[in-house]
């Protein structure tokens, strides 16, 4: 604050939300000599005009602002020196402004910087003039010089220094970068994110491939490739990352125990010609993973059956225009058959069900999933539709379209697309009528529906004769884990599932 | 585009909101014939007359629940607290009622309060607080904590606007010191999208209100030494902008949070969560806090120096964070 004895005269704050002042009057003018606390000038705020107090004795070195100045709260108005002293020194200049802490000695930068010097002058460099110098370049290049601790890299010390950030460490693993091999600057010679980047920039990871000439486990085999001596070793200079296998980073460079990893994939080589190679998605991943596993799970068998849909073709007719004009709702063919299969299922909980551990878990609720088709035809995700047993058809048809609507413009949340307990998914649009689709893990059935199409059906008219007519039919398929429902049980629950839709009624909902 | 301090801009945009739309109305203690403590509605009685520009008794319960009849009716308060302190006597009609009366009766309560807010002038423990996370805290209430002149005025008409009770926590610090162009015309600034106050590459502070410019002046300090700072202003606490903090967490991977409010279970910890579970790879040093001290807002200014983070303060955590 005060350089010497020198007290500086601010802006006092007048009030909470007052930030300037006005110079009204100046008490006493340069050369004056002045006591503590007695009046020196007087100012004007837009709450309160009043006097304000000398903060020290001595003469009126300087007057900085000018009666009839506004100046901000803070703004050194004048310079009050010991007595004795000559008028006129100087101050820092007119906009020192804000605040007295700016003053203050730059300690840390200098600091280091002298610690630099010191260091540099015991490796017989500098001279005291240079001790100046550094002041200036130390603080700003810290990356080139390693810094004091220069012995904690050296052969992978295995101490607190060896500690990797997340960061780093990653980095490290993408990279196959053993990271001892880089120069930490950071607190106790850590190696930062910084030093790691400008060690893979530099190319050096792929230089320093280190000797351990021990066979290569699968994991640095897919992390430098030029280290396996493979016949589709790419020659390609800058390392394309690794197919992202998240692993254990900081095993690599440190552990060698062979972590065996299922089956290493087949090296991703060179594609032939005629081949093109695109990146696998996260999804497709998942997509991939999940279907894996669950035929590994669940034992599939696929039961069909036949659905005469006249009834839910004719009401449907009616319904469009009351549902659109009232509510741009369309009762689409699936809602019916979700409505009947939620139905139905309250009948047949085991299908409803899951298999977990040693014990069947089945539920008063269905929550439905819907398998739908993401635009670009390169995805699949299956919104669920929580408690759809709380539903009418109305309430079906809306909640299919707008989860559906959501699923394909990739807005669902993560809670849309978990605790599903039964499955529908609906290939038919294509025209295809008949599948065996995959369970949706850990559910015990998916339903599949097709396409309604007209057929020459068997039914008998009025007379009891059976006759040949023209009917919408529509198959329907439940592929069903068989360690939880038997055959005969999901031939019950197709067979219930087809009257409810062959015996729609008007009133139904 | 007009020069404008940051209460100027408070001041514009309720005038804007209150010509505009006719059930936009003012209520608080002092408000109407002397203008506000603050003097943010200083003219208003004079322009829409007492019935728009109400002069309550001291009484923010009452304030508050005005408020709230008034808005399931259809009107669109804005309600002043002479200073964010005296909120918690509003407490249980803001968080019992203005907050779930929409999840429980599907009633929207669109009313604002008004918060001058923060310390640094000496107020004392009763005149300073930021209790922003107490009420972020409040599912159903929003919190906004804007920075600078144009962010109050356009969140101020957003917040007015919004159908659910916001909080709108203005900083005294900044009334009249902050002084920039703002629009004349009248616009909206979306709730949740942080604005970069500075950008930069080694270290992110994460921060709002008042702590932008302490930030800001850390940052030059910094920048002697090297060290390019990122400054991100949340600008509403809640909803708050995970993706852009997230995303200035990946690129520095050294998070400063820092906030007036204080520390333990300040919203500070929140974001440091936040970014511990969803950037925790991209991390290369601790996420810090800087806050004030667990304690209510000392008097004296001294203490009240210690107490608020200062630029020096901000500028050792940087340098720490830096040479971690």
């Amino acid at each position: 604050m005060a350089t010497n004895t020198q007290t500086e005269v601010v802006m006092p704050q007048m009030g909470v939300s007052v930030a300037e002042g006005t110079i009204t009057k100046w008490l006493k003018a340069e050369g004056d000599p002045i006591a503590q606390d007695e009046a020196l000038l007087e100012i004007s705020t837009d709450k309160v005009d009043t006097e304000v107090p000398s903060p020290g004795a001595g003469v009126v070195a300087q007057i900085v602002v000018q009666e009839g100045e506004t100046v901000d709260v803070g703004t050194v108005l004048a310079v009050i020196a010991p007595a004795g002293s000559e008028a006129g020194s100087e101050v820092g200049g007119a906009d020192v402004g804000t605040v007295t802490q700016e003053e203050m000695p730059p300690p840390p930068a200098t600091q280091a910087a002298a610690d630099e010097a010191m260091a540099a002058a015991s490796e017989g460099v500098g001279d005291v003039s240079q001790a100046a110098e550094p002041a200036q370049q130390a603080p700003a290049a810290p990356a080139e010089t390693p810094p004091a601790p220069a012995a904690a890299p050296a052969g992978g010390g295995d101490n607190g220094r060896t500690f990797l950030s997340p960061v780093v460490a990653r980095i490290a693993s993408e990279h196959g970068v053993d990271v001892s091999q880089v120069q930490g600057t950071g607190t106790g010679g850590r190696v930062t994110k910084k030093d790691i980047l400008a060690f893979v920039e530099s190319g050096a990871s792929t230089r320093a491939t280190p000797p351990p000439a021990e066979e290569a486990t699968p994991q640095q085999v897919s992390a430098t490739p030029p280290a396996a001596p493979s016949e589709v070793a790419t020659p390609v200079a800058p390392q394309p990352p690794p197919p992202a296998v998240p692993q254990a980073p900081a095993q690599a460079a440190s552990t060698p125990q062979a972590a065996p990893r299922p089956q290493p994939q087949a090296v991703a080589g060179e594609p032939a010609q005629g081949e093109a190679v695109e990146p696998m998605t996260a999804m497709r991943r998942g997509i991939a993973e999940h279907m894996r596993r669950s035929l590994d799970t669940s034992a599939h068998v696929t039961s069909a059956i036949e659905v005469d849909m006249s009834k839910v073709v004719a009401i449907r007719g009616k319904l469009k225009q009351e549902y659109g004009t009232a509510y741009g709702v369309n009762p689409t063919y699936l809602s019916f058959v979700a409505r009947a299969t939620v139905e139905t299922l309250r009948d047949f909980p085991w299908i409803n069900g899951e298999i977990r551990g040693d014990k069947i878990v089945t539920r008063n609720y269905v929550n439905l999933g819907f398998a739908v088709e993401l635009a670009d035809g390169k995805g699949l995700i299956v919104p669920v539709v929580k408690n759809t047993e709380g539903l009418n058809l109305l309430g079906m048809a809306r909640a299919v379209t707008e989860i559906a609507a959501r699923a394909r413009d990739k807005k669902l949340t993560p809670d849309d697309v978990q605790g599903g307990t039964f499955t529908i998914t609906n290939p038919g649009g294509y025209g295809t009528f008949h599948g065996t689709p995959v369970i949706s893990q850990p559910q015990a059935g998916i339903l599949g529906t097709y396409a309604v199409v007209k057929r020459p059906w068997v039914v008998q008219d009025e007379l009891g004769q059976d006759v040949i007519a023209v009917r919408p039919i529509m198959n329907l398929t439940l592929t069903y884990d068989h360690r939880l429902v038997d055959g005969a049980l999901a031939g019950r629950f197709l067979r219930d599932l087809r009257k409810r839709l062959e015996s729609w009624g008007e009133s139904d909902y | 585009m007009a020069e404008m301090t940051y209460l100027q801009a408070i001041s514009d945009g309720l005038r804007t909101e209150m010509r505009r739309d006719e059930r936009v109305f003012v209520i608080g203690e002092d408000v109407g014939v002397y203008g506000g403590a603050f003097k943010v509605t200083l003219g208003f009685q004079e322009e829409f007359g007492p019935w728009r520009v109400i002069d309550s008794p001291l009484a923010e319960t009452a304030i508050v629940g005005a408020c709230t009849g008034a808005a399931m009716m259809g009107m669109r308060p804005v309600a002043e607290m002479q200073f964010a302190d005296f909120v918690s006597c509003a407490w249980d009609h803001l968080v019992t009622v203005a907050a779930k009366q929409r999840f429980r009766a599907g009633t929207p309560v669109p009313i604002v309060v008004r918060l001058p807010s923060g310390g640094g002038f000496s107020g004392g423990p009763f005149h300073s607080q930021n209790p922003e996370s107490s009420f972020a805290h409040i599912p159903g209430l929003k919190c906004v904590c804007p920075a600078t002149p144009e962010d109050a005025k356009g969140l101020l008409i957003t917040a007015i606007q919004d159908p659910n009770p916001v909080l709108f926590f203005e900083h005294k610090h900044l009334y009249r010191r902050i002084k920039s162009e703002v629009p004349e015309e009248r616009y909206t600034i979306p709730f949740g999208k942080a604005r970069t106050h500075l950008e930069g590459d080694d270290v992110s502070v994460i921060t709002w209100g008042a702590m932008v410019y302490t930030a800001g002046e850390a940052a030059k300090k910094l920048d002697e030494d090297g060290v390019s700072v990122e400054i991100i202003d949340l600008r509403t606490v809640m909803p708050w902008d995970r993706e852009a903090v997230l995303a200035s967490a990946r690129k520095t991977s050294k998070v400063l949070v820092l906030h007036e409010d204080t520390r333990t279970g300040g919203f500070g910890a929140e974001i440091a969560a936040t970014i511990a579970e969803e950037a925790f790879e991209d991390l290369d040093g601790p996420v810090k806090r800087i806050a004030a001290p667990d304690c209510p807002v000392p008097f004296s200014p001294v203490l009240e120096k210690a107490f608020i983070p200062q630029v020096d303060d901000v500028v050792a955590g940087l340098r720490e964070l830096a040479a971690y």
